[in-house]
């Protein structure tokens, strides 16, 4: 997989590229917004890790230009600028995510893999499969080997999100403001909860785990190996 | 501080500048157009009464001539004579000139002494003058009247001394010049006086914001009392100018806090690091540092992230994101959220809600100050019911979050509403006062208001906003 890193920050921008190239990942790195815009149109990048304030081409306007040029890699927009005007206005430009920095790189890598999943799963499938586990969203049904599991619809909303994520570290920001739309991080560990509450109920009465805790990162709902 | 009082400017200077204002301009074309229908009214009076004058002249007249021309019909030339000799003999003062001449002018009859020079010898109108005599002297008379040549060369001359007339339309016409001039002055006088009061108002409100730019900012405008447009004006400047200060005020505030707060966490950072740097090379030790490193970092940015949050409601900064809010949905949400984590901690979490209670807000600010609120009754209220209530009562929606807490005492009511306050048992906890703040700025924010009162026993935070209609 190939990403591009547009940064000015050397220190951000070697930082990003060093995390990305120990998880797997081909990086290329520019400083400028023009030279962004134009190695992001010629190479085939499967994701734009892109600063907003650069020099040449600001990071809005390169976007802009990429999206009107047609071309739709997934952007993940990385400011400084924190206000939910700011991330508005980057999502409309054609961003496909925002960062605020400073950023946990666990976090950055999490986002990342979520986008890059985008185009790969269908977003309507009416059935969701990890494992042993179902999810059907037409009749709202769990399943575990067959058993039904009954979930408040909290519980559903949640385990929808990390089914769409399966296999992939989810963060406690990105639960709160995908399923509860939430955008400020509340004082007391409610995300914890949630997840442990949902653990009990499609993990307790079997042997292999699905959802996991990853330290330091998230969680992950993974079938067992 | 007291600011420097600008020099009297030099008298053209002031002129010039007077000129330019557009006070002078306004009370300019006050005077003009008052002047104007000051001169048309007194035009319109005199060219009245110096109208009815000659009418009068000329009825009078023509009653004269209609009886001497029926004394005539009637009995000739013979008596007209007499009527006119009769008419001419009474000295009615009525100022009628009568005079019957033969075809070489010589008088037959009448109070005219002989026949005017001026007068043409023509049947119909004419005006001419007469000799006469008063107190003594000679004096010239104007006069107006008819004249009709009779059948044989006789004259006969009617007419009226209009020297009585003509004085009275002098004396009209001075009249008229004195009040007109007497109008006009006046007139420049109100202008001047007009011109004079809007610009010294102005001129209060000028220098007065001229002062607050060079730093006063403690300034206002003076007000009249009067509820006038200007007072209006100065009041709502002396409003904005209070909410500048306020900002300025809660701006130096905040560097302060921020100064303060983020220095203790910050030292301590760094000293963590410095003793791994120089401890001895463990490398689990240097896990341990690090990791307790990057857990204050994160704090530090916690406090960052609530700071920005609150400056973000203070200064409405967010103007986009307003819309209808329903309160109930907000409740309910967060009851919805917070509902596992509070029966995990012991607590019951109960909502009640009723329809109507819905606000013009931002969504997102309105969610944060509810969950700080939970958070801080999660944290200090150990047990029991936390109830959340939305509801609607006139024209106020509330939002109110109760717990079995231990409360805060009275005397502390206003104090934990301020950036970075900890009342004293909470000092142990996790937190870094900013919770309450932000409830605060988020209240402030949609035109509502926070109070703090007992629930016997705990706490009831209860937020009020205007009601959207």
């Amino acid at each position: 997989m190939k990403i591009l890193v547009v940064e000015d920050d050397r220190e951000t921008a070697s930082y990003l590229a060093k995390g990305l190239s120990e998880s797997g990942y081909t990086v290329d790195r520019t400083a400028d917004g023009r030279d962004g815009l134009y190695l992001a149109s010629s190479a085939g990048y499967d994701a734009i890790v892109l600063d907003l304030m650069l020099p040449g081409m600001d990071g809005l306007a390169m976007l802009g230009a990429l999206r009107a040029a047609e071309i739709r890699t997934p952007a993940l927009i990385l400011s400084a600028l924190g206000r939910v005007d700011d991330r508005v206005k980057g999502l409309r430009a054609g961003g496909d995510d925002y960062l605020v920095k400073p950023f946990a790189f666990s976090e950055l890598l999490a986002r990342l893999e979520a986008l890059l999943r985008r185009g790969g799963t269908a977003p309507h499938a009416s059935r969701l499969r990890v494992g042993d586990l179902e999810l059907d969203l037409l009749t709202r049904t769990v399943m575990r080997c067959g058993k039904p599991i009954e979930l408040l619809p909290r519980e559903f909303r949640l385990l929808e999100y990390l089914m769409r994520h399966a296999g992939h570290v989810v963060t406690r920001t990105m639960l709160l403001e995908q399923v509860w739309d939430y955008h400020f991080d509340p004082q007391t560990n409610v995300i914890d909860v949630h997840v442990s509450r949902l653990r009990q109920k499609i993990d307790k009465s079997f042997d292999r785990p699905l959802l996991h805790t990853v330290r330091g990162a998230g969680y992950c709902l993974r079938p067992p190996e | 501080m007291a600011a420097a009082k600008p020099a009297q400017p030099h008298l053209p200077r002031r002129i010039g500048r007077l000129v330019r204002t557009h006070a002078f301009r306004l009370a300019a074309l006050y005077f003009l157009i008052f002047a104007a229908s000051v001169l048309g009214v007194l035009l319109f009076v005199y060219w009245m009464s110096a109208d009815f004058v000659e009418r009068q002249t000329e009825a009078t007249l023509d009653a004269e001539v209609a009886g001497l021309s029926e004394q005539y019909a009637q009995r000739g030339l013979s008596g007209l004579v007499q009527l006119v000799a009769a008419r001419s003999a009474g000295n009615r003062g009525d100022a009628m000139l009568y005079l019957v001449t033969d075809p070489s002018g010589r008088p037959l009859a009448g109070n005219v002494a002989g026949w005017p020079a001026d007068a043409p010898l023509r049947t119909g109108w004419l005006s001419f003058t007469i000799a006469g005599r008063e107190s003594g002297r000679r004096q010239i008379h104007p006069a107006r009247g008819a004249l009709f040549i009779i059948p044989g060369g006789y004259r006969l001359l009617v007419g009226r001394d209009i020297s009585d007339a003509d004085a009275f339309r002098d004396r009209i016409r001075l009249t008229l010049l004195w009040s007109g001039l007497v109008a006009l002055v006046l007139g420049l006088l109100g202008g001047a006086m007009m011109s004079g009061k809007l610009l010294r108002r102005v001129e209060l409100v000028n220098r007065t914001s001229e002062r607050v730019m060079a730093g006063n900012l403690a300034d206002r405008v003076p007000l009249e009392g009067t509820g006038d447009e200007f007072d209006q004006l100065a009041a709502n400047l002396n409003r904005m100018l209070d909410t500048i200060e306020r900002l300025m005020a809660a701006m130096r505030e905040v560097t302060d806090d921020v100064a303060h707060d983020l220095r203790t966490p910050l030292s301590r950072l760094r000293a963590r690091l410095e003793l791994a740097l120089f401890g001895p090379p463990d490398a689990a030790l240097h896990q341990e540092a690090i990791r307790a490193a990057i857990d204050e970092a994160d704090r530090l940015l916690g406090i960052f992230n609530a700071l920005l949050s609150i400056a973000d409601a203070e200064s409405g900064a967010r103007r986009g994101q307003i819309g209808s809010v329903d309160l109930c949905e907000v409740a309910a949400a967060a009851a919805e959220f917070y509902e596992p984590v509070a029966e995990e901690r012991g607590f019951i979490l109960s909502l009640m809600t009723e329809e109507g209670a819905v606000i013009r807000g931002d969504r997102h600010l309105l969610d944060q100050a509810l969950a700080n609120l939970l958070d801080n009754a999660l944290k200090y209220a150990g047990g029991g019911v936390i109830a959340i209530r939305a509801w609607r009562e006139q024209s106020r929606a509330y939002l109110e979050v109760a717990d079995c807490g231990p409360g805060i005492p009275e005397a502390d009511r206003e104090s934990v509403f301020d950036r970075f306050v900890r009342l004293e048992p909470s000092r142990s906890t996790p937190g870094n006062g900013l919770g309450l703040s932000l409830v605060k700025a988020v209240t402030r924010r949609h035109q509502g208001a926070v109070a703090l009162a007992d629930n016997d026993p705990g706490l009831r935070v209860r937020l009020d906003f205007p009601v959207l209609l």
